[in-house]
């Protein structure tokens, strides 16, 4: 099973991409998954100061637990309106 | 209750007749405009980039909210994404109750939760350069998780 990782705005031109899969693995947490991400894309450890995270779409800790089939989006600071 | 981001242009006609109701003697609107300059520096255009299911979810449980903290007849939140031009209208919201003093303070209230929660994202782009604005109003600089705070 996978994990579909977001990105957007300056981050989604930071990586270079707006969407990656992960391999789960036992026991992920959004803190987990974003360590993976970051010794894979380095530069996404310049955001993580101000980063927001949501799983399935609802707004989550750092360790709240990531399920297998799980959308992880890292959020940049919004500024809609 | 009327949520959408969208790519199209927004029409605050539509928002008006989906909020208006018998019942509701106040009908506010607000637009969110694209203005021509920001902190003294001349914009030539806005992108917006958004997650469009979690901002269209996040828009609707505000204006749920809004409908009870305000007792509104009903609520209507559109944000537009991509690119927009000088004076266009990217964020329109519309609230309808029995009496005007809600409808002032819930449409109010509801554009400030808007800005602070739905992930949308605008870059200024000026003639010499374009930078993506992550600003002081967002979540992440108001209302961080306690886990985010002090990081």
């Amino acid at each position: 099973m996978v994990i579909t990782v977001l990105f957007f705005a300056s981050l989604a031109d930071a990586v270079g991409t707006r969407e990656l899969s992960l391999a789960h693995m036992p026991g992920d947490t959004v803190a987990s998954v974003r360590d993976r991400l970051i010794a894979a894309h380095p530069q996404v450890s310049e955001f993580t100061e101000t980063l927001l995270y949501a799983v399935d779409e609802e707004y989550a800790d750092e360790d709240a637990p990531v399920p297998a089939g799980a959308t992880l989006a890292l959020i940049p600071p919004v500024s809609g309106g | 209750m009327l949520i959408r981001v969208t790519p199209e242009r927004l029409n605050p006609e539509e928002a008006i007749e989906a909020v208006r109701r018998d019942e509701a003697g106040a009908v506010d609107v607000f637009l969110g405009i694209v203005r021509n300059t920001n902190k003294g520096r001349a914009v030539d255009h806005l992108v917006y980039d958004a997650y469009p299911s979690m901002a269209e979810k996040t828009m609707r449980e505000v204006a749920e909210e809004a409908l009870e903290r305000f007792d509104l007849t009903d609520s209507a939140v559109l944000h537009r994404t991509g690119r927009l031009e000088i004076g266009e209208t990217s964020l329109l919201v519309a609230v309808s109750a029995g009496h005007r003093a809600a409808t002032f303070e819930a449409g109010h209230w509801l554009v400030n939760e808007v800005k602070r929660r739905v992930p949308v994202w605008k870059k200024e782009v000026w003639a010499d350069g374009e930078e993506w604005i992550e600003g002081p109003e967002s979540l992440g600089m108001e209302r961080a998780p306690a886990t985010m705070r002090g990081s």
